[in-house]
């Protein structure tokens, strides 16, 4: 039986007349990395709020750990929630702190470590995402591609055994999303955590991917390997893939 | 017009004073709870305090002098211009002071509370602070509320100084009023009872506005334009609250 962190069982949500997840399956396994596709706005980011307790469903189960989150209260929640960092999409750093401020903020607010280690660990984590030396920069004064590696090391700092991204490759150039690409699968490799990375760039996601979940309609349609994807006959994947131009890509393979 | 269009506007101002009741519950719980994060609070305080002294300063001179001036014009048709002096005063301590420190602190550190804490919750930083199991009313709202009600007193003493002192200028200096009789029947009328009034309605109002501003940029969507549309609404709300609760306190605290 594979080892299963999360799983989502018919997860419905509406706002107002507009039915965002019409029965959510899904089972996220543990050390891998789980890429949830679709269009922008199939509510790829109403469902990552809702594994976070972000958002209460209308209907449905989430367990986190043999854990049903979606009737806990706001403690129990918390609790659940230090298991879980996440790298907003459009990395929400605190815009009153300096990138280096933002990356120890998790570390001074929920550990009691002194302020040595911390350095050490702060200056560790932006080495290693690459922003050693821009430490002291207001997130107004940087890229957003720097802002996306900066709340990857947020999102790290505390060494949670789950990692939940929103787009992180959306809006930066193609280079630069290579790069986050690589870092996320470093780091992934390094650590061996559970990634869920929920995003609209296929090609990318492929190439790190060791699950790919297709959301289309409020459903997950598709489920399995990238070259298993590839290979189904399901309409809304071949739109995607033809978008995409992998259809060759994906042939070769 | 049906009666759901007139309802409308009636649910909406009732769930937004629940929304406002809510946080303010919320703060006095947390403002007691460990950490106290006093930084933050202290951060908060030099931003409502100290950067509002200039326009604290210029309204409460102008505003005594103004209030010298017209009722030195009415006073000189009885000939009691001896009761300019204390006419700036009261008016001073009691009412103009807390109330026009209340609105322009509301204008100029409330706009910027619900623009703050809007564009914070828009783009996603206060689900951030949720997400490391921290509370965001603790971090961005309980530390505005109390340095804008510890602020508001303060801030009010030195408008009423400042007006007392333009109105004795106006009074004594250009329109030769006897210094004497200004300052003697000040002394005797004014009471500690009334610029106590002036000071306890300056803290209810610290904590309206802030709560109000901070409410409106808390509960803020749309991006962008949703939170210049709240800031807005937050600015106008603070006033309009700031007046009706004027009223409210004074028949109170007569
Ligand atoms: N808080 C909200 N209130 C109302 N509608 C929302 C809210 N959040 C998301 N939606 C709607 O849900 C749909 C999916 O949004 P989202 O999950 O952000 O899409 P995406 O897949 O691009 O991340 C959109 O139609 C959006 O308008
Ligand atoms: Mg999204």
């Amino acid at each position: 039986m594979e080892d299963v962190v999360i799983r989502i069982v018919e997860l419905k949500k509406s706002f107002e007349n507009n039915r965002v997840l019409d029965g959510v399956n899904l089972e996220v396994e543990r050390g891998k990395i789980t890429v949830i596709i679709g269009k922008s706005g199939s509510g790829k980011s109403v469902l990552l709020k809702h594994i976070i307790g972000l958002m209460k469903p209308d209907s449905g189960e989430i367990w986190v750990d043999g854990v049903e989150i979606t009737r806990l209260d706001e403690s129990e929640l918390n609790k659940m929630r230090t298991k879980f960092g996440v790298l907003f999409q459009e990395a929400a750093l605190f815009d009153s702190m300096t990138i280096w401020e933002n990356v120890a903020f998790p570390l001074i607010e929920r550990t009691k470590m002194r302020k040595e280690e911390i350095k050490r660990i702060v200056d560790e984590k932006l080495e290693q995402v690459g922003l050693f030396g821009h430490d002291d920069k207001l997130p107004s004064e940087v890229s957003g591609g720097m802002k996306k590696r900066a709340g990857l090391a947020r999102a790290l700092v505390l060494d949670p055994p789950v990692v939940l991204f929103d787009e992180p490759t959306a809006g930066v150039d193609p280079v630069t999303a290579l790069t986050i690409l690589r870092l996320i699968q470093d780091t992934q490799r390094k650590l061996k955590k559970t990634y869920v990375i929920i995003s609209h760039d296929i090609i990318g996601m492929f190439r790190i991917a060791d699950k790919v979940a297709m959301l289309s309609g409020g459903k997950i349609i598709a489920y399995g390997t990238p070259e298993e994807i590839i290979s189904m006959d399901v309409e809304e994947i071949s739109q995607f893939l033809e978008a995409a131009r992998i259809k060759e890509i994906g042939g070769k393979k | 017009m049906n009666l759901k269009e007139i309802l409308k506007p009636l649910s909406r101002f009732v769930s937004e004073l629940g929304m406002v009741g809510y946080l303010f519950f919320q703060c006095a719980l947390l403002a007691f709870q460990r950490p106290l994060k006093i930084d933050y609070i202290v951060r908060q305080m030099e931003f409502v305090g100290v950067k509002s002294l200039p326009v604290v300063f210029l309204t409460g001179t102008f505003t005594g002098m103004v209030l010298a001036l017209q009722s030195y014009y009415g006073f000189r048709k009885v000939g009691a211009e001896g009761l300019i002096g204390v006419t700036v005063a009261l008016s001073m301590t009691r009412e103009l002071g807390p109330v026009l420190t209340g609105l322009m602190v509301a204008s100029r550190a409330g706009s910027a509370m619900a623009a703050e804490i809007g564009t914070m919750r828009v783009t996603e930083q206060i689900d951030a602070l949720v997400v490391m199991a921290l509370n965001p009313v603790k971090y961005l709202i309980v530390p505005r509320v109390i340095a804008s009600f510890l602020m508001l007193p303060i801030l009010t003493i030195i408008a009423d100084v400042l007006g007392i002192l333009g109105g004795y200028f106006v009074a004594v200096k250009l329109l030769d009023v006897g210094e004497g009789i200004f300052l003697n029947r000040m002394y005797r009328y004014l009471e500690f009872h009334d610029i106590y009034v002036g000071l306890v309605k300056a803290a209810c109002f610290g904590i309206i506005f802030s709560l109000i501003c901070c409410c409106k940029g808390f509960y803020a969507k749309g991006g962008a334009e949703g939170v210049g549309k709240a800031t807005t609404e937050a600015v106008v709300a603070s006033c309009v609250s700031i007046l009706v609760s004027d009223y409210i306190l004074t028949s109170l605290l007569f």
